[in-house]
């Protein structure tokens, strides 16, 4: 077998150059276009080599699962089918990781709960899935709209997950994140999130790579497991598990296991710094009030401290780039001169700012807001009025709006 | 840095992934012991020392090195046999040099024969048997090492080398990166090279057994 660097230079069936995916991303000229997330994630599928996409419709991530199946017709992806339910989607991935395949999928909302199981079954098994989960609502009554709370239940799975605010971070993440996934001491799925609606339809201009690179085809040769071999754990553990056995040597067995696991996410630490430039990006850390987000609350965050800043107040921003895993030691550093943390949310329990409270020394200086939920949209105003509020000064409630 | 150190233990009811405890893996060109990043020189020279001051230096190779599955596996197991056949021309009289296969990773039930192979799953009932105090895997794919080393610090005092085809091993004592024929053949050299150097631990109380 050839393995893949050996490809590099080589043409695909398609015509496309396998390239050394470092000079694709940051060598390469890129071109700027116009382009929904939906469609920006179609482009960045274009570019993967990826061989196996398993979809199913839930909103928002239904118009990009349709147009992964375009780029299955012009013959980009190797095979592409519909499961016969999220549940049924996610396994299937497993399956087809099993077998040595580079595989993507993109879910929402109560499809990524009702998957749930198969996440930390991805993890365990060492498999280097990629899913796009478009956040949304999860909770009765039923609700489409952007919402970041199921990336809370994503957290303690064993994958890896990064939080996008842009299209851009989008494509560049989708393409970068194989190579942090399929690293050898890594090996892990990833969740690329990123807030529904707001990145994925909504158009913003981002800048391509040329659709005639792809990304070198993903080793299997390389897993830290065997890639399908029945008669040996992960895939024997189905039928002869050694945690059916009752002693102390299978507990022990999977405990070490289990913190295998947790192993690959704090290697992945330092090939996701290479790739995505740190797991965080800042502006003026000596400020003394700090805004720290992820996903597009980063966006209202840096609407908010130009706003402040007309009216004379210096804020800095921390922008959480990757959740898992978790920037402890940057998110300390960043905010070690802030008197005020503020954590803008788009979801109703504030996990970011409970990972945040549970990070920094003198927790009290978290503030854990402004947060919306359930589709609102959350204006950089509240932003600025919350912190105006824990400063002391004098706000105009923004209650009345619409009215 | 870390402060933590991966050392031969036995170290805890369940001792922790070392990764999680600040451990980093060598970069290409390097190697660690005992968790610090140290030149692949300094480790070839370490592994040879441990190999000739234990009573029963052990090899494990793993199903990637057993199966000549590609010609770049059948030329690793030669050099696997090499580097034992001059461990067994290299130690002294007491000291036992063994080669123990990893066939595969199920768990082996009712009862492994521990003196015919080592499992990943409870790889420790292996060392304590044969009462091994340094050995060193080779061919085991790396989730099922790191499972097995985890399990050796664990409950045995027994010293771990690990020789990985990829990225290294941080719960190992000492681990190489990039194995390859020619790294197996340089550390066989080490060993020749220190030959008579080194005294062996035959009357040392250290053994791999915890109990």
């Amino acid at each position: 077998m050839a393995d893949n660097k050996s490809l590099i230079g080589t043409k695909n069936k398609k015509g496309q150059t396998f390239t050394d995916t470092w000079t694709m991303m940051n060598d390469a000229p890129r071109t700027p276009s116009f382009y929904t997330g939906s469609e920006v994630i179609k482009e960045a599928l274009r570019r993967a080599s990826c061989d196996v996409m398993i979809a199913y419709p839930i909103t928002p991530q239904s118009e990009a699962a349709a147009l992964i199946g375009e780029l299955f017709a012009e013959g980009y992806i190797g095979d592409y089918f519909r499961g016969e339910s999220e549940f049924a989607v996610m396994s299937q991935c497993a399956g087809a990781a099993f077998g040595g395949a580079r595989v993507f999928t993109t879910t929402a909302g109560p499809g990524t709960m009702r998957a749930m199981e198969n996440f930390p079954m991805w993890s365990g098994a060492r498999l280097p899935i990629q899913m796009i989960v478009t956040c949304r609502g999860i909770n009765s009554p039923l609700s489409i709209q952007p919402d970041t709370l199921e990336i809370a239940y994503l957290l303690n799975t064993g994958m890896l997950v990064w939080h996008a605010e842009t299209a851009q971070d989008f494509f560049d993440w989708i393409l970068k994140g194989y190579m942090v996934s399929e690293e050898p001491d890594v090996h892990l799925p990833l969740a690329l999130c990123c807030d529904g609606f707001f990145v994925t339809h909504t158009k913003d201009v981002v800048n391509l790579t040329p659709a005639d690179m792809c990304l070198p085809p993903y080793d299997p040769y390389r897993s830290p497991v065997p890639c399908m071999d029945m008669e040996c754990p992960p895939v024997r553990m189905m039928r002869d598990p050694f945690v059916m056995k009752s002693n102390y040597i299978s507990y022990a067995t999977h405990a070490s296991w289990q913190q295998e696991i947790w192993a690959a996410v704090e290697r992945s630490r330092k090939h996701t710094i290479k790739w995505i430039n740190g797991l965080i990006d800042t502006e003026n850390i000596d400020a003394d009030i700090m805004i720290v987000a992820s996903g597009t609350a980063v966006s209202q965050g840096r609407e908010a401290i130009r706003l402040l800043e007309d009216e004379g107040i210096r804020c800095g921003l921390v922008k959480v780039k990757s959740l898992r895993p978790w920037p402890e030691e940057e998110i300390r550093e960043a905010t070690k001169n802030a008197k005020h943390i503020f954590v803008p949310e788009f979801n109703v329990t504030g996990w970011l700012a409970k990972e945040i409270k549970a990070t920094v020394p003198n927790h009290h200086r978290v503030h854990a807001g402004p947060r919306v939920c359930g589709g609102m949209t959350m204006p950089p105003e509240i932003i600025v009025q919350e912190i105006k509020t824990v400063l002391g000064m004098k706000t105009v409630s923004l209650a009345g709006r619409g009215s | 840095m870390s402060q933590y150190r991966v050392l031969p233990g036995p170290e805890h009811f369940l001792p922790p992934a070392a990764a999680s405890m600040g451990i980093r893996l060598p970069n290409p060109g390097e190697a660690h012991i005992n968790g610090v990043i140290v030149s692949e020189e300094k480790a070839y020279e370490e592994a040879a020392k441990q190999f000739l001051m234990a009573k029963v230096p052990t090899l494990f190779p793993g199903p990637l090195v057993l199966w000549a599955w590609n010609e770049k596996a059948a030329k690793k197991a030669t050099a696997i046999r090499h580097l034992y056949n001059t461990l067994k021309e290299c130690v002294q009289p007491g000291q036992k040099p063994m080669l123990i296969p990893m066939p595969d990773y199920r768990p082996k039930y009712p009862k492994i024969n521990p003196e015919v192979e080592i499992n990943p799953n409870h790889p420790n009932l292996t060392i304590w048997h044969n009462k091994i105090d340094c050995c060193m895997f080779i061919g085991v794919h790396c989730h099922q090492a790191n499972l097995s080393l985890k399990i050796i610090r664990g409950g045995t005092s027994c010293y771990t080398i690990a020789m990985c085809a990829q990225a290294g091993h941080e719960d190992a004592m000492l681990s190489f990166r990039d194995a390859s024929v020619e790294k197996i053949m340089t550390l066989a050299d080490w060993v020749r090279k220190l030959k008579g150097t080194v005294q062996p631990r035959l009357t040392s109380a250290k053994s791999g057994a915890s109990n």
